[in-house]
């Protein structure tokens, strides 16, 4: 066993690396290098995704949410599952970044900066979805506690209230977060810059950083800090957006079990569209040497690990109804998984749980274009996950007259992929404009490796 | 002290192995100095010996206090709502339903921590200041690359040019130059 871990201990840096090989690779990714093609081709697909929200947003302004398919009883529709998907795919982020920090992994200094960039633009998506899918958007305010002259406050007991909070608290600290990271870089490509513009630019972002002594003690002890309140954050949140089910009566969301399923298919996908575009853009932007096979192994064990929660949770879901024994739940249970949407319980179990079983297999986990298909096959099957769990408990509640088949309209497949062009779109501009490896992290791994 | 010395900030060295810098900021110490500074482009763990003692970390304290401060404030304010502002009746259950009033209380514990630490990060570090001498010093832009600096201010008492540069050879710096003011 430890004889076949050492034969596959790929460093978590080329050997060859060093405080400037670092900063040169890096900084000149944005500083020198002229911008490729396939950044212009990237980018231009996105925005136009990206236009295609700005359309629906607008025509559903317009109009009113009677433009999508959702109506009585299935009220929510796909806009919560983008918003449940969305702000998972922001949880890994977070979570590699802060728990990984504290617990002080070295591989995670070579993916914490995509996968927090990754978050920011990904709870931005997530923000959007609810307040499109509230009536009348313009009122979203009614949701801040504030003396209005009705004399009405906002309900604390209800879980809805909760995520409100928990979703505001958590882009804004993500804000922060990732921006303190990016302070001692911006520092590095300031002092490197040779354009006017490019000093300024990042002149300004670096706050006039210097490094000192004092800079740097002081820097240790508010990151630590503040990873130490992301971690747990990151799971309330989660959890909050499950309770926003579990405190809902319908048959199939009334179960304790949703805030650990919810955050476990968070972190499995968020660890999912880490690999998705960091795998691409490692080859595009030659991060061989930085972002190792160690890292993509790492991740992929931990995408295995966590389809293993979720196949479990799954397991759970099919149980509890039939334990339980009531009639209601069972029936929408089995509506889920054979009725009008099974197509989703099957596209989610096969992504989900049965296909990245393959990653059991040393050789394929270090295919990276198998790592690819399966982490977008995830990505894709979590959303399929989501769908299923919003709709078919609506669609299928306790009184048959009730019942109700779900169909999606034009508007809401433009929110949905309009929302990943937003994603996309401000990913790239990341990728363009500032440093895609956290380089002054990347300079503690080597001392590290030097004292060791 | 010669006149060229009286206008500059300080005497900086440059150097290649963080363990040079640091002995030499040591021998520093030894010798009375107390005006001077390390910068690096990573944080080196051996540097806060370096930093004036100060009895408390205040910084981690500010940040504690922010989250004690953000728990009471977040749990005060729906409690007020939900006794006093609202209060709403519901099947004859207590108004004070603190076990709900948790999550919203935590989320703003942990944005209170995390945006007054950071605005306390920036204070004790003295940020944000675009301007500040030793940017002037010859090479320093790979003070955030791969070099570690030593900078010995001019207004330390102890001050002396020539015993400095000798200072710097000795602990093997690579460069050696004067910041102007």
């Amino acid at each position: 066993m430890a004889t076949a871990e050492t034969h596959w201990r790929e460093p978590v840096i080329g050997p060859e690396q060093n405080y400037a090989t670092v900063s040169e690779h890096l900084s000149d990714l944005v500083l020198v290098q002229r911008t490729p093609l396939w950044w212009y081709a990237g980018f231009g697909v996105s925005m136009l995704l990206f236009l295609w929200l700005v359309v629906a947003a607008v025509y559903l302004l317009a109009n009113g949410i009677g433009v999508w398919g959702v109506n009585i009883p299935v009220a929510w529709g796909w806009a919560l599952a983008n918003y449940v998907w969305w702000i998972g795919i922001a949880s890994g982020g977070t979570f590699i970044s802060s728990l990984f920090y504290l617990v002080g992994a070295d591989w995670r200094n070579g993916v914490n900066r995509f996968a927090e960039s990754l978050t920011l633009f990904a709870a931005a998506a997530a923000g959007l979805m609810p307040i499109f899918h509230l009536g009348r958007q313009g009122l979203f305010y009614w949701l801040f506690p504030y003396p209005s002259v009705m004399g009405i406050w906002p309900q604390f007991r209800s879980p809805l209230l909760w995520d409100f909070f928990a979703l505001l608290c958590y882009i804004l600290n993500s804000i922060v977060f990732w921006y303190i990271g990016l302070i001692p870089d911006c520092a590095t490509l300031r002092d490197r810059a040779t354009t006017r513009r490019a000093q300024i630019f990042y002149g300004l972002l670096a706050l006039g950083w210097r490094g000192s002594a004092r800079h740097w003690r002081n820097y240790k002890i508010v990151y630590l800090v503040m990873a130490g309140f992301m971690a747990p954050m990151v799971v309330s949140v989660h959890s909050i957006v499950g309770l926003d089910f579990a405190a809902g009566i319908a048959a199939g969301w009334h179960s304790t079990q949703w805030p650990p399923y919810f955050f476990i298919g968070a972190l499995y996908s968020g660890w999912a569209s880490t690999l998705l575009l960091m795998i691409p853009i490692r080859r595009l932007y030659r991060l061989e040497r930085i972002v190792t096979e160690r890292h993509i192994e790492v991740i992929a064990k931990l995408m295995l690990a966590t389809g293993l929660m979720l196949a479990y949770c799954y397991a759970l879901e099919a149980f509890q109804p039939f334990y339980r024994g009531d009639q209601a739940e069972r029936d929408a249970y089995l509506y889920g998984a054979f009725g009008a949407h099974a197509g989703s319980f099957w596209v989610r179990n096969s992504l989900n749980i049965f296909l990245p079983q393959l990653l059991w297999i040393p050789a394929l986990r270090r295919n990276r274009v198998l790592l690819v298909l399966l982490s977008f096959g995830i990505v894709v099957g979590m959303w399929f996950e989501r769908f299923n769990f919003v709709v078919t408990a609506l669609a299928h509640d306790y009184i048959p007259s009730y019942w109700f088949t779900f169909s999606a309209t034009i508007w809401d497949e433009g929110i949905l992929y309009g929302s990943i062009g937003l994603v996309l779109a401000g990913f790239f501009l990341f990728i363009r404009l500032l440093p895609v490896v956290s380089m002054f992290e990347l300079r503690e791994v080597i001392r590290r490796k030097e004292r060791a | 002290m010669s006149g060229e010395t009286e206008s500059a900030y300080g005497l900086i060295g440059a150097f290649a192995d963080p363990h040079a810098a640091v002995a030499m900021a040591r021998h520093l110490r030894r010798d009375g100095f107390r005006r001077f500074e390390i910068y690096s482009p990573l944080p080196l763990e051996e540097t806060n010996e370096f930093i004036a003692k100060e009895p408390r970390n205040w910084l981690a304290l500010i940040m504690f206090a922010a989250a004690i401060g953000g728990v009471v404030i977040g749990f005060v304010m729906q409690y007020v709502i939900a006794v006093i502002g609202y209060p709403i009746n519901i099947g004859g259950r207590p108004l004070n339903s603190w076990p709900a009033f948790i999550p919203v209380a935590w989320e703003i514990c942990a944005l209170f921590t995390v945006y007054i630490g950071f605005a306390a990060f920036l204070a004790f570090c003295r940020l944000p200041k675009l301007y500040h001498p030793v940017f002037n010093a010859p090479g320093f832009e790979r003070a955030s690359q791969d070099r570690i600096f030593l900078c010995v201010e001019t207004r330390d008492p102890r001050f002396d040019n020539q015993q400095l540069q000798s200072m710097f050879h000795e602990h093997r710096a690579v460069a050696i130059g004067e910041v102007p003011l």
